[in-house]
């Protein structure tokens, strides 16, 4: 089932939605499925289930310690089905998200069907373009998953235009210029959002940089999503012991979503 | 003719092939955020290619800089344990900086300055390429920082040094295995970041499109001399051409203007560490499969659910898990032949150069002569075997010296005991 549902219904109540990111494995798998179902409880809207990579190059320190972690741990791709079954679940669209040569490795089609017969939405690629994804396409439509490409400051009208027309569920527009975690959100989000509006009308959402309520709250005032990822990773890890992690990940989402409701009203 | 020579006649002229894709393999697998930077890259190297002023100023930094054309140098001692035929090294170790790797960094150096861009950023391994991209920036007024994986910041600690005297700043990587690979995901890392002034300076024919055909065009110039220098020395084109294979560059260099040759074979040799038999080794090739890492598909070494393997080899150039996609090409092709040498025959054939001829070779190099000893046996008296040197071993001097027990455990030279 697409998360476009989700994006629809949370337009209705005149609000943009919360996207938390987790990744699987961290500090095991069944902590990390229990956060994850604890940021719905909190109040996230889509969760996007990270699937740790060995050469994660879009990834800042927080987010690499944690899939490293989870790597040592022995995560493995089949565990990526294990959360997205818990986050689906929980009542939430679940969206693995990942670096191509895992999915690559262990078949388009079939990497698909899993997915699909796992109740999952669909998937994020980072480093894989609309220009090199033929076989992914036809798998996700095949499927009935989403499509999420990222965009960036640097993406040209074209690109913008290409790329929205090749995604499906929703667009991610990448905050500012880096990886994930490193700096706060910069002006440049509000603009990217306004350009991508000039090229589509699917839901855009924000990421890369978003971390307090405040800034959640910033964004719900121009985008249709506001998407957390090295906070909830930080809430994790820094929790004396899993109990109190997932604790802490299901405040910090109650948070993050009183955050996006006051921007989103200043919005409306 | 042999059988791996024949199939390409089918084919259009292999040189002209200018990527995104060699095959099935290449392409770009990057964020979106880099693509208008490869693209920039894409336009401004084409341009310069036919731009009389980039190719002359080029040139003559070849020549009154690096000290090109490097020489053929016949090695007839050596050739003795390499069953008598003619074996001869193209001397890429006499270049500026030591080896190979200062061909590409020139050419990215004045681009970057052609784009208008003032900062370099670049991963190394043993150290070569970021002594090389210290160099050019220093040269041409660039700003540069090189990221070195801690392990061989360790093993290359001279080359740290080299590249701070330089004015570089050397940035370890302490993240993943501490080796190349996480010196090129923090170099991406920080392109991402800061692509607006900086250009990330790949020294191999790894990396999204345009990188492996760019660095392949700057580094062809090796092959293109070999060419020349072989007709007129020897009278004719060689058997086989050997070089070292980690991400590929100076094998793509001395390969490409023979890629059409069809008599002559072309054979890489990957390190094979303990031996591909074994989990420690970094022939991605030999002991690899396709996938995709750094931007580009190619051979990789993976695990089952495509996590990148730790590679290993004693030469730090060589300790990568992954190959240029031109390189899979070749293969797949049939066109180029690669093998695997392993840590120990090529430092008995490091050790077989220094004593036949005088000449230290990077461990990196050790693994093509190695390699040349094996197809000169195989091709007898009659055969003529060219060697690309791509790197001299001043470098390697500390590791051959712990791998002959020739220094006490704390490093202290001794002469007692045996020679090697």
């Amino acid at each position: 089932m697409s998360s476009s549902a989700t994006f629809t219904a949370a337009r209705e109540q005149g609000r943009a939605a919360l996207v938390g990111y987790l990744p699987v494995g961290f500090p095991d798998v069944p902590t990390s499925v229990a956060a994850m179902q604890a940021m719905v409880a909190g109040g996230v809207d889509v969760v996007e289930v990270g699937l740790p990579y060995s050469d994660p190059l879009m990834d800042g320190p927080v987010i690499q310690r944690a899939t490293q972690a989870a790597l040592d741990g022995g995560a493995r791709t089949s565990d990526a089905f294990t959360a997205v079954r818990g986050v689906a679940d929980a009542g939430a669209p679940a969206l693995v998200m990942t670096y191509w040569n895992l999915i690559d490795r262990y078949g388009v089609q079939r990497f698909a069907g899993d997915l699909a017969e796992a109740g999952g939405s669909g998937l994020i690629t980072p480093d894989l373009l609309p220009d090199d994804a033929d076989d992914w396409f036809a798998a996700s439509e095949k499927h009935d998953l989403d499509r999420v490409y990222l965009v960036a400051q640097t993406s040209t009208p074209k690109r913008l235009a290409m790329t929205a027309g090749a995604s499906r569920g929703f667009l991610y527009a990448a905050s500012l210029m880096g990886v994930t975690g490193v700096a706060a959100i910069g002006a440049g989000a509000a603009e990217l959002v306004a350009r991508c509006r000039e090229v589509t009308d699917m839901p855009v959402c924000v990421g890369l940089g978003v971390r307090t309520a405040e800034q959640a709250a910033q964004v719900a005032g121009y985008a249709d999503g506001v998407i957390v990822g090295t906070a909830f990773v930080q809430a994790l890890a820094e929790a004396p012991d899993p109990e109190s992690g997932v604790a802490a990940v299901r405040a910090l989402a109650a948070e993050l979503a009183d955050g996006v409701r006051s921007g989103s009203a200043v919005r409306a | 003719m042999t059988e791996t020579t024949t199939r390409v006649e089918d084919a259009a002229r292999l040189v002209d092939q200018t990527g995104p894709y060699f095959g099935r393999f290449g392409g770009r697998y990057v964020p979106e955020a880099l693509v208008a930077a490869l693209d920039e890259l894409d336009a401004a190297y084409t341009g310069a290619l036919v731009d009389p002023e980039f190719t002359g100023r080029l040139a003559e930094l070849h020549r009154t800089y690096s000290g090109r054309p490097s020489l053929i140098t016949e090695v007839s001692r050596f050739a003795e344990h390499a069953g008598g035929a003619r074996v001869l090294l193209k001397r890429e170790d006499l270049n500026h900086t030591g080896s190979h790797k200062i061909n590409n960094v020139l050419g990215q150096a004045l681009l970057t300055r052609q784009m208008g861009k003032t900062r370099v950023i670049a991963e190394t391994g043993a150290g070569q390429h970021g002594v090389a991209t210290a160099t050019a920036a220093a040269l041409l007024g660039l700003d540069c920082v090189v990221y070195m994986g801690e392990v061989d910041t360790e093993r290359q600690a001279l080359n740290v040094a080299r590249m701070r005297l330089l004015g570089a700043e050397v940035r370890p990587v302490t993240s993943g295995s501490r080796t190349l690979k996480d010196a090129m995901n923090e170099a991406m890392r920080d392109w991402v970041t800061n692509v607006a002034d900086t250009h990330y300076l790949i020294g191999s024919v790894a990396g999204p499109h345009p990188f492996p055909a760019m660095v392949r065009d700057f580094q062809r110039i090796i092959g293109v001399e070999a060419r020349a220098q072989m007709l007129d020395t020897v009278g004719r084109l060689p058997d086989v051409i050997c070089a070292c294979v980690g991400g590929g560059s100076n094998a793509m260099g001395i390969f490409h203007a023979f890629l059409d040759d069809t008599g002559v074979e072309l054979v890489g040799f990957e390190a094979g560490g303990d031996g591909v038999e074994t989990p420690r080794h970094a022939a991605s090739i030999g002991g690899g499969e396709v996938g995709v890492l750094h931007g580009s598909r190619s051979f990789i070494l993976q695990d089952a659910d495509g996590q990148t393997r730790e590679s290993h080899s004693i030469s730090a150039g060589l300790d990568y898990p992954g190959v240029g996609p031109e390189h899979s090409w070749l293969h797949e092709l049939g066109r180029a032949r690669y093998e695997s040498v392993t840590d120990d025959e090529a430092m008995q054939a490091f050790k077989l150069l220094c004593r036949t001829e005088g000449i230290i070779p990077a461990i990196e190099s050790a693994h093509a002569l190695a390699g040349a000893l094996r197809e000169g046996r195989r091709l007898g008296p009659d055969g003529v075997v060219l060697v690309n040197l791509s790197g001299r071993g001043d470098k390697d001097v500390d590791t051959a010296a712990r791998y002959f027990d020739l220094v006490d455990a704390d490093g202290t030279a001794h002469t007692d005991g045996e020679t090697p």
